[in-house]
Formats: C-alpha cells, structure tokens, sequence
C-alpha cells in the first residue's frame, strides 16, 4: 500500500527544471530515503512535498488524496509532518512549548471553549502536555522539558524538532538532512531514534545527503539526479547500479571503477 | 452646588486624562493583536475614525440608542479592513502595512472634503452618551479575554508565527485565518474605541485619526512590548501619561514618539514591559 | 478643456514617476519600504527655498544643489538607521516601522523648528512666462519640470545600463547574498543607491514645489500615499512601472480634480490601490509577489 506517491512532479524556475518528472512511491511503514548529490533537486523536492512550494506540473497523493494544491498547513493536519534543514525551532518558547506547538493539528477546542475555560478545553490542555512529554521521552529530551529551546546543543535542537514533528501522531515524517552538521555519535543516536519512530509505526521519509547514514538505514532509497529520479531500490541494489555511481562519482570515475572491478574480484 | 472654578478645571482636564488612558488602552490592544501574529497594519486610526464618525452620525442624524449605535460603529472599520485585509493575506506583509497607511490618509482627505460629516471643522454637538467606566470595561474584558486566549493553543499559535511563519505553518497552523481574524479583531476593538471617545468628546474632527496619530499607536505597542497582552497597555499609559508633563510642547511629543519607535525597533525588539506570558507551568 | 488637462497630468505624473523610481530603487536594490523618503521630498524642497531666498542663488543652481543635499541627507539617515537591520530575519517589517518612527520624529522637528506655514518660492525664482503650443499652454516652471524629469531618469537609466556601478546595483538587487562574494562592496553600494533615491524624492520636492509654488513640512508625507499607488501599481521594484504608473497617476488625478471633484483625487488613487491588490497584485510589471505562509 503506497502511502504517498508522485506522478510527474515537475517544478521549473525560469530557465531551469529543478525537479523533472518525477514518480516517487512510498509504501506505508518502514524508513525510506531520497539521495543524490549536491544540486540534484533534494530540496526542492522536499519543498514540492511539503507545500512551501508549487508543483509546475504533476501529482502528489498521500493516502489516497491529492494534495498538490494543498497549502502546508493543511497536509499537516492531514498528517504529514516535517523538521527542517537548518532547525526551525521557536527559540523564544521552552522545549515543553515548542512540543506543545506541534500538538496544534489535534487540538479542536474554539475561541468560547478556551475563554471559558470549559472543561473540553481543560481536558485537552492536560492531554497536550501529557502527548508532549511522550514525545519528549522518546527522543530522550525529557529532563530539558523546562528549559529554554536555544540554550540546547545542535544534536539536541535536532532531537527536539523531531519530537515537536511526531507529537500530532503524524503518518508520515518527512525529515530534511537530519544528519546534517552531527558529529559520528548523535548521527549514531540520531539513527537509532529513526529506527524506534518507525517501529512505532510512523513511515519516516529521509532525504539525505550522507549515504552512509542512509544505506545501514533505509529500506528503499530513491536517488535523483538533475532533478530526475534515476533509480529506485535497496540500499544493496543501489549501490552497484551504474547509473548511481555516474551521479555520484562523475562519467570518467565510474568508468575507471567498472575496469577496475572487471580485472579484480569486484563486489 | 457650586464648586470653586480651579477644581472644576482641574476634574475637567483629570477627566479628559483618564478617558484618554482608557481610549489609549484600547487602541493599544487593536495594536496589540495584529502584531502578535507577526503582521504589521497601521489602519488603527483609521478604524477608530470610522467608528467615530459613523458613530457620530449614528447619533445624531438617525437619533440611534447608544446600545445600538455602539455595535454598529463596528460595522465600517470591519468593512474597510476585510477590503484591504483579503487581498494582502496572501501577499507579504508589506502591502498590508502600506495599505493601512494610505487608507488613514485617504479618510482623511474625504472628511476634509466631504461637507456631511463636517469637513475640515468636523462634527459637533455628539450627544454625551459614553461613560468613563464603559470604556474602562471594555478594555477590562479585552485585557481578560487576551490573556485567556493567550494560554492556549491560540496563543502558543499566534507566538509561533511571529516567531516563523514557515515553521508554524509545518505544525498545521492556518497563519492566513490567524492574521485575517486579528485584523478584523483590532478593526472592532479601535472602532469602538472611536466610537467611544466620540460620544465621550462631544467633537471630532479629521485631523484626530490620520498618520500621526496611527504612528502613535504604534510607539505604544513598541514601548510596551508584546510579549503579554497587557504591556501595550502600559506603554501606552506611559506615553499617554508623559505629555502632561509636557503640555506645551506637542511637536516634541510626537517627535519623541517617532524616536521611541527608532529605538525600540533598533535596541529594545522586547519593549519595556513585554515579558512573555508563562504559557504551561511545568 | 482636454488637452490643457492632459498635459498637466502629464506634467505631475512626471513627478509622481520621479518620486516613485526613487522610492522603487531603494525597495528594489534594498529590500527596503524607507518611509523616510518622503521627507527627502521636504527636505530637497525647503533646501532650494533656501538657496534662492537667502543665498539669492538661481533656480538653475539650486535645483541640482538641493538635490544632491538631499542625496546627502538620505546617505546619513539610511546609514544609522538600516544596516543594523539587514540580516534580521524580520527585515522588512521592522525597516518599516524604523524609518516610520523616524519620519515621523523628522517632520515633527522640522515643524517645529520651521513652522507649519506654507511658504513660497521668491517671486521671479522662475518667469511666470508661459508658450502655447497647438492651443496647450505650458508654463516655464512645467517647462523646467519636464526638462528636469527627462534629463533625471535618462541619467539613472544610463547609470544602471552603461556603467560598472550600475551593474553593481542591478546584482545586488537580484542576488543580494551573491553580490558581496563576487567582490561588490555590498555597504558602498547601498549608500550610493540612498544617495540616488534621496536625490530623486528631493529632486521630484523641488520641482513640485515650483509648480505649486507652495512649500511645507509635511509635502513630502502626502506624496507618500502618491507614491504607494505608484510603486503597487507599476510593481514593486520595477522602475519602468514606476515610470508607467506614475504618470497614469498624474493624468488620473488632474482628470479626476478637472471633471469630478478635487476632493476626491486621493480617494480615486486609493481606490485603484485597492483594485490593484485584489486583482493583480504583482501590478504592471512586478514578478510574482513574495508569499506569506
């Protein structure tokens, strides 16, 4: 069952095509990742996917919907949700309140309920909390709960998007260069956080520029180059295709790495 | 009774003072609200003129109860602020603040030139109908209901967009509904207001809701800060109160406004009484 | 009578078109909205009424020396006022609200040290002479308007296409973040680009108020509404919009005061705004506008 698939998603800039035709397909459960190298259209993708940006041409489906036209907000309360590159946190807030932001998608009490102050409204508020602090637990935040957002460490900042992005239960976790500026023991930690978010049943959605974090991570890796899809696989197939090695290496590598393996036992 | 003429003058300019921090206080959370949610409108003025005038006229052309005319003084700002509001909320914020400028201006010019409401003299002889105590209720239950939407998941919203838009947007929040419903809310609170100090002045008149006044308003909600819905307030009761102590000299205080607004966007983005309201005890 | 009409909004729109390039230049290279600039059009204006008044110079002199003072006066308050704001994240907002308060301090001051009075032009500071042409009566101050106008913008489209400068300005416009990398000096830049756009609002207050022969604190605030509809309309940070719209404007408002009502000059600007932003908000001739969440 394909929880979220494109066809011909395409999006141009004047004079340029950052994403060209592409048909991605993402089944329900498991981690699954998008690399390729620098420039390649990763993040614009990643923008076509969750609505900061609008598609040239092209569909997204999640779950059955079409949600192409639709604007971020609404594909987040649809439940696909997303951390950023470059940490998006609400610095002025506490951890505990930047958690309880992500909660804003599940929470339905109105204006009346809330300045009344009718139970609905106080029931809700004690459970935010408490799925906040759930949330907190599982990315291992939960003493800083009280802390301010900006006083945290780069790893931990990274862990707290994560636990304000699966606070609201989200079905799809869309995580944007994750690894990105970590050190060999978060990225290690980080890795082990993803594996927990998806045995919990989340479908977690990578895209990535470290291949090595992604292959001992991902079921199925996607690889795109020029803004085209090239290649879709396991991270063992992936590896030795050609055409991804060209991407990755450039036409005159790939070549010498393919005599090489012919005249030795290649893998 | 008669009382001695210096106390009459002195009850008579107190009382001018407090309907003015009520009026103030009021214009400062019409202020308030939009900047919270990160947009920045300066039709304040002009809202508060159109519920004046319309107000006014209300009153006296039409002969309307005051419980009637006081809703209805709502009607146009709400009007004027969904024509300029609707078209901006998918542009950048630019176009609405410009927007808001050139509408004081232009409302200005048309009560200049418009003989029904006056013209250059404005309108007299509004009948007496506002108390100090509406307007100081008004302002209280404005204050509450902030301050009760303010600890909540609105609250938490509203923080996070000023904060980043984008950000807030991933997390599900709808920032073109907050930023139109904030709009239309400062739109009723400063035509209230207006329509309030109308019928508390007795007299309007064009000049009272232009640019220098919604520059004005602005400095109150800098001063302040924003970080609570009551720190515009005291901003504004503090620059309301400082004159007085400069009566002589209004050039000074509205240049002195236009510094503070320098400096508070410069050096002081908190203001001064803007602490963030604790939004979750731990 | 139409064509007398016609030229006379020709000739404000000129101005308009004047004051817009230069209040579109600095939003474009600068990513500014700089309120301030509307006190450069006072400022340009009471500068040549100083120069004729009490130096006795010509108009021929104080026309260019007010506008380069004007440029002056632009660099130093752009400087203490904008730089610290570049790299926030609210940049365009909070440039907003700076330069609002400080325009309002500037007026306020120069009101109070000046007096709200209109003042004038001393006579003879330009001939009351006039020429008709095909029935069209053209007045030598319009005359000067019209020179000063054509020769002003034919010289800042010859700076942006044909000199280094004008490069550098066109790239920091575009690729703000990638201009500075490719060796232009980013600070210079943006002080030339204050001086420019100063001089042309102070230009544009000059000549404005030689047509009017009318002269006070506040002129330069009630072009600003001018100036929003001009820069909204023609797009924001496109000077050929500025040039289109601006004198669209002019010749609007003249018809507007000729056959409706003058009073009603502001509230038909206003209203095009308005028509503007719900139907093509990106005006004339501006790219697609920036989205907000």
């Amino acid at each position: 069952m394909m929880l979220l698939t494109t066809h011909g998603l395409t999006r141009r800039y004047s004079g340029l095509v950052a994403v060209d035709g592409v048909d991605l397909a993402i089944p329900e459960g498991g981690i699954h990742a998008v690399i390729g190298p620098n420039g390649a259209g990763k993040t614009t993708l990643f923008n076509l996917l969750t609505g900061i940006v609008p598609p040239t041409e092209g569909r997204i489906v999640f779950d059955g919907q079409e949600i192409a036209t639709l604007p971020a907000h609404r594909r987040a309360a649809l439940g696909i949700a997303r951390t950023f590159q470059n940490i998006r946190l609400f610095s002025s807030m506490s951890v505990l309140e930047n958690v309880l932001t992500g909660m804003h998608p599940r929470l339905s009490s109105n204006l009346l309920a809330t300045v009344f102050r009718l139970p609905r409204f106080r029931a809700e508020e004690r459970d935010a909390v408490a799925s906040a602090r759930a949330a907190l637990e599982m990315v291992g935040l939960q003493a800083l709960a009280d802390s301010s957002a900006d006083a945290l460490s780069y790893g931990d900042q990274r862990r707290l998007e994560i636990a304000r992005a699966l606070v609201a239960a989200p079905r799809l976790l869309l995580l944007d260069e994750p690894a990105a500026g970590m050190n060999p023991a978060e990225t290690a930690g980080l890795g082990d956080l993803i594996r927990r978010i998806a045995a919990d049943g989340t479908t977690v959605l990578l895209v990535e520029h470290d291949m090595h974090f992604v292959m001992g991570l991902s079921e199925t890796i996607s690889v795109l180059n020029f803004g085209r899809l090239i290649f879709t696989g396991s991270p063992r197939e992936v590896r030795s295709d050609p055409k991804v090695v060209e991407a990755y290496l450039g036409a005159r590598l790939a070549a010498k790495l393919h005599a090489h393996a012919g005249t030795t036992d290649g893998q | 009774m008669t009382i001695p003429g210096w106390l009459d003058d002195f009850l008579w300019t107190y009382q001018t003072l407090i309907h003015d921090l009520g009026i103030n206080g009021l214009l400062a959370l019409a202020m308030y609200v939009v900047l919270a949610v990160g947009q920045l409108s300066l039709g304040q003025a002009a809202f508060m003129g159109l519920g004046a005038y319309s107000g006014a006229l209300l009153s006296m052309k039409l002969h309307w109860p005051f419980a009637l005319v006081l809703p209805a003084s709502c009607v146009a700002p709400v009007l004027f602020a969904l024509a300029i509001g609707v078209p901006t909320l998918r542009l950048s914020g630019v176009y609405l603040a410009i927007a808001t400028i050139g509408l004081g201006e232009v409302l200005r010019s048309v009560y200049i030139n418009w003989d029904y409401v006056g013209g250059a003299l404005g309108l007299n002889g509004i009948p007496e109908r506002a108390e100090t105590w509406m307007i100081f209720s008004l302002l209280g239950v404005a204050l509450l209901a902030l301050f009760l939407v303010g600890r909540s998941r609105f609250g938490r919203a509203m923080e996070a967009m000023r904060e980043d838009a984008t950000a807030a947007a991933a997390m599900g929040i709808n920032v073109q509904r907050y930023h139109l419903m904030a709009l239309v809310t400062s739109a009723i609170l400063a035509g209230l207001a207006g329509s309030l100090g109308a019928h508390e002045a007795d007299f309007i008149s064009p000049g009272e809701y232009g640019f220098e006044p919604a520059v004005t308003i602005l400095s109150f909600a800098l001063l302040g800060g924003i970080g609570n819905p009551a720190a515009p307030v005291a901003g504004a009761w503090f620059l309301t109160l400082l004159p007085e102590m400069m009566r002589d000299l209004p050039e000074i205080r509205l240049a002195l406004n236009g510094v503070i607004i320098v400096l508070a966007v410069l050096f002081l983005p908190r203001g001064l009484f803007g602490w963030r309201m604790k939004r979750r005890a731990a | 009578m139409l064509a007398q009409q016609m030229v006379n909004g020709v000739l404000l729109g000129a101005t308009y078109a004047l004051f817009a390039l230069g209040f579109t230049l600095i939003f474009g290279v600068l990513r500014v909205i700089n309120l301030t600039y509307g006190f450069y059009f006072s400022a340009g204006a009471f500068i040549a009424l100083y120069l004729t008044r009490v130096l006795g110079l010509n108009i021929v002199l104080a026309l260019p020396l007010g506008t380069i003072a004007a440029g002056l006066i632009a660099v130093l308050m752009d400087s203490l006022l904008l730089p610290r704001l570049r790299h926030r994240r609210t940049a365009e907002l909070d440039s907003l609200m700076v330069t609002l308060g400080a325009v309002l301090a500037l007026y306020s001051i120069m009101t109070a040290w000046l007096g709200p009075d209109i003042r004038r032009f001393p006579p003879g500071t330009i001939s009351a002479d006039a020429i008709e042409i095909l029935g069209v009566r053209l007045t030598a101050a319009q005359g000067l308007i019209l020179l000063a106008s054509f020769v002003l913008v034919a010289a800042l489209m010859a700076l942006m296409k044909f000199t280094r400068l004008g490069l550098a300005i066109r790239a920091l416009a575009e690729k703000p973040d990638a201009a500075g990398l490719m060796g232009i000096n980013v600070p210079a830049t943006s002080r030339i680009v204050s001086f420019l756009s100063g001089a042309l609002a102070g230009a544009g207050g000059i000549l404005i108020g030689l047509n009017f022969n009318a002269i006070q604190p506040y002129m330069g605030e009630s072009m600003m509404l001018r100036g929003f509809v001009v820069i909204i309309v023609g797009g924001m940070g496109d000077s050929r919009g500025a040039l289109v719209a601006g004198l669209a404007l002019g010749i609007i408002e003249v018809l507007t005061a000729g056959y409706i009502d003058s009073g009603l000059k502001e509230a038909v600007a206003f209203a095009i705004l308005v028509v503007v932003l719900w139907t093509r908000p990106q005006g004339l001739f501006g790219r697609a506008v920036g989205q907000r969440a």
